[in-house]
């Protein structure tokens, strides 16, 4: 396949490497700013870019089975580029699809707080300062002075460490390079897994590790050709920029909704 | 929401959008204009023949 | 005291008792101004809304008083560009209405967003491909031709009638008045339309989601068909209530017959055109993303189908059976139970819109989230409420808002009473208006 110019990073995770330890959770907090508060125990107010889902088999032992799945945000592509479920209702637009690098945006400073892209959002990857952020004492000296923390009453979500992007571009255009090599740009949650289990890079670039792992069908908005890889909510269209990879076929089919006697190679993605 | 606003771009989305914004808020705008100038002119007048 | 500013040939309660009233329904009102000040100062923090929940009651009250207020676009077709001369017993009223419920709204959302001084970002840094910019625009220019057919019934007060420039502007405004009803139909279809829109493109919640043509979803115009339908019930039920509360009949019973004669057929077309797109939507559209329709309304502890069966056959099929029928509309109990069948069906049907779709899980390993409003929510969703019994209050003490109602309640006029407006007895209740909203 010929090396499209633009990008398209994307993540791949496999859940059978990953132990559920949250380091990626923790990274992610730590790298982006992301605030908490004393009182921690409403998850459903808890901002969490990276969330770790632990997802079961349901059955009785000894079959019981469990997986961790890591969660994001997915930078939807949509069913043409930029058509994510988010970017396409901001009204101000505060979120933006970057056409170069494939990564959904979220501008605070433009953002008003509507909450429209966390209703349109099915993978909940977003999330409302429902307070200012309140750093323990001493705190603030330890905040990344990359990433800007985020004021109350606006949304904010996974951004791939764009900042990230941002300084190896920087690093690669003082160096006299244009491009960026595959671990130039890796996001925090990549580095920090212990397992090994996320690997970050360009989907478009056939000599990166992610397109040797999932294999995505261009013909079909990059469903992944492994047949051991799937993507979160593959039928509604959303194109996400996550893939995971599983050789359970219960943790694969966990990925989406089926009928009760629909098998799990029968996806028709609905749109378009 | 203007042309000279930086987001503006000239394709069909924005034209019919605030297209459609503009032309309803042209006839308001004309419409009330129409009225207080005709008010004042008829209040000056001392036209007093309607009644409703 | 102020008998010279309410208009001649009507009977008005003394001015202490309105006071009284004004002040009970004020204190009321100023719990829920207490309680923005609160989600302004403090933040969002102050509702109980979360990251699963970030639509909560605000929008479907939004979206309800929207839809009821369509009472006055509608009536304004009817009566403005289809010449439905009747309707001029009920016209204003409708207005008023109108201008109250979508004062409302905008108010509504200036609290719900979380930034509430950019709001103004919406406008300026607008995404016209995103239905809540359509809202956004629409509404507010939808709001200034409210305004706009308000201020001639302003302008009528007696005593501001004896500025000339004000008799004149309000004749000439009424000249014109056409051209407005027009525009603001034409405003009104879209954001409407663009209300539904606002769930009907989440395509990433299947429960939300519908197909239509081109960008809009069929939502856009079941939402618009929905509100001319039923708004008119909410003018027909607000006017039924004013006329108990006042014990007066304000408006010709020829008027509220044939809007509800309208809205009647307005209700069933929409109900059977909702029945096939529910229909299709659960047969089709859902069975493709991989869920059944009883994935929408089990396993969780409100969300039934009773639902469903309450949005559509008890509040949409029955009260269109009624409207439709001259011997339900002539029926008073019947028509007062249709038309709040009506209004019943159009808020279920927003509520399901917005927070049934925030309630259903899409990930296949994610739970129903359920939700009840803080007080700080519910004391301002009933701000408005307040907010337009006081307006209702005002205007029907001291503007001529019902012309028809010197002729249906005559005054038996003292030879020494001349000019004066004629105290009616002692009655506390008389003007205990009905919510706008």
């Amino acid at each position: 396949m010929k090396h499209k110019k633009a990008k398209k990073y994307g993540m791949v995770i496999n859940l059978d490497k990953c132990t559920g330890c949250g380091s990626c959770m923790v990274a992610c907090m730590a790298e982006n700013n992301v605030p908490f508060r004393k009182d921690e125990s409403d998850k459903l107010l808890s901002i969490t870019w990276m969330r770790v889902y632990k997802l079961t088999n349901g059955k009785p032992f000894p079959n019981t089975d469990i997986c961790y799945l890591p969660r994001p945000c997915m930078h939807c592509e949509g069913q043409h580029e930029g058509h994510s479920p988010c970017v396409t209702v901001c009204p101000a637009v505060a979120t933006d699809y970057n056409i170069e690098t494939g990564i959904v945006s979220q501008i605070y400073t433009r953002c008003f707080g509507c909450r429209y892209c966390m209703a349109s959002c099915p993978y909940k990857a977003r999330y409302f300062n429902w307070w200012d952020p309140v750093w323990p004492d001493g705190m603030e000296k330890y905040l990344s002075p990359n990433v800007s923390p985020r004021m109350r009453g606006v949304v904010e979500k996974c951004s791939f460490c764009f900042h990230r992007y941002q300084m190896a571009k920087e690093k690669a255009f003082m160096e006299g390079r244009r491009k960026l090599k595959e671990d130039e740009y890796q996001t925090a949650c990549t580095q920090a897994c212990p397992a090994g289990a996320i690997t970050f890079g360009d989907l478009n670039n056939p000599n990166h590790a992610v397109y040797r792992m999932v294999k995505p069908d261009p013909k079909h908005h990059g469903r992944p050709t492994n047949p051991n890889a799937f993507r979160l909510l593959e039928r509604l269209g959303t194109n996400p920029k996550v893939y995971y990879l599983s050789s359970r076929e219960w943790v694969r089919r966990v990925g989406d909704n089926y009928l009760k006697n629909e098998s799990i190679a029968k996806k028709t993605v609905h749109q378009g | 929401m203007f042309p000279f606003s930086f987001e503006w771009i000239w394709d069909m989305d924005h034209v019919v959008f605030m297209g459609g914004l503009w032309y309803a808020l042209t006839i308001l705008g004309i419409g009330m204009t129409y009225c207080i100038i005709k008010a004042a002119i008829d209040a000056c007048r001392g036209n007093d023949e309607h009644h409703h | 005291m102020d008998s010279a500013l309410i208009p001649r040939g009507v009977k008005r309660c003394s001015l202490w008792q309105f006071l009284l009233f004004i002040s009970v329904v004020g204190a009321v009102l100023l719990w829920g101004v207490y309680a923005m000040l609160l989600c302004w100062i403090k933040g969002l923090n102050q509702t109980n809304m979360n990251d699963y929940y970030g639509f909560a009651i605000w929008i479907w009250a939004d979206l309800a008083v929207i839809a009821v207020g369509g009472g006055a676009f509608f009536t304004g077709l009817l009566r403005y560009i289809f010449g439905k001369d009747e309707l001029k017993s009920i016209i204003n009223y409708a207005v008023l209405i109108g201008f109250i419920c979508y004062s409302s709204a905008l108010l509504i959302l200036a609290y719900d967003i979380g930034q509430p001084l950019r709001g103004w970002f919406i406008f300026w840094h607008a995404n016209v491909h995103s239905m809540l910019t359509e809202v956004a625009f629409c509404l507010s220019c939808y709001f200034g031709v409210l305004t706009i057919e308000f201020i001639p019934l302003i302008l009528e007060n007696r005593q501001i009638d004896r500025v000339p420039f004000f008799h004149h502007l309000s004749h000439n405004m009424h000249e014109i008045m056409a051209v407005f009803a027009a525009t603001g139909v034409f405003l009104s279809f879209f954001h409407q339309g663009s209300l539904g829109g606002v769930a009907g493109v989440l395509f990433g919640r299947p429960f939300a989601f519908r197909e239509g043509i081109l960008i809009w979803p069929w939502t856009f115009f079941l939402f618009t068909w929905s509100a001319a339908a039923c708004g008119p019930c909410f003018t027909i039920l607000i006017t039924k209530i004013t006329e108990t509360v006042t014990r007066k009949k304000l408006v010709k019973d020829s008027a509220i017959e044939l809007l509800a004669k309208i809205s009647g057929w307005m209700i069933l077309t929409y109900i059977i055109a909702k029945t096939i797109d529910t229909w299709y939507w659960a047969t089709v559209t859902a069975p493709s993303l991989g869920q059944t329709l009883m994935d929408f309304y089990s396993n969780n502890p409100l969300y039934g189908i009773w639902i469903l069966f309450a949005e559509i056959v008890i509040c949409g099929f029955v009260p269109a059976a009624i409207l439709i029928t001259k011997k339900g509309r002539k029926n008073s109990v019947a028509l007062w139970i249709a038309v709040i069948l009506a209004v019943v069906g159009v808020c279920i049907n927003r509520w399901v819109m917005v927070l049934q779709v925030m309630a259903v899980p899409v990930m296949s390993f994610d739970y129903w989230a359920m939700y009840f409003p803080s007080w700080q929510e519910i004391a301002t969703t009933i701000l408005p409420v307040a907010y337009g019994i006081i307006l209702v209050g005002l205007a029907h003490r001291y503007l001529p808002v019902f012309p028809d109602e010197s002729e249906l309640n005559p005054i038996e006029t003292l030879p020494a009473e001349e000019e004066e407006t004629v105290e009616p007895p002692v009655d506390l209740e008389q003007e205990l208006k009905p919510a706008g909203a």
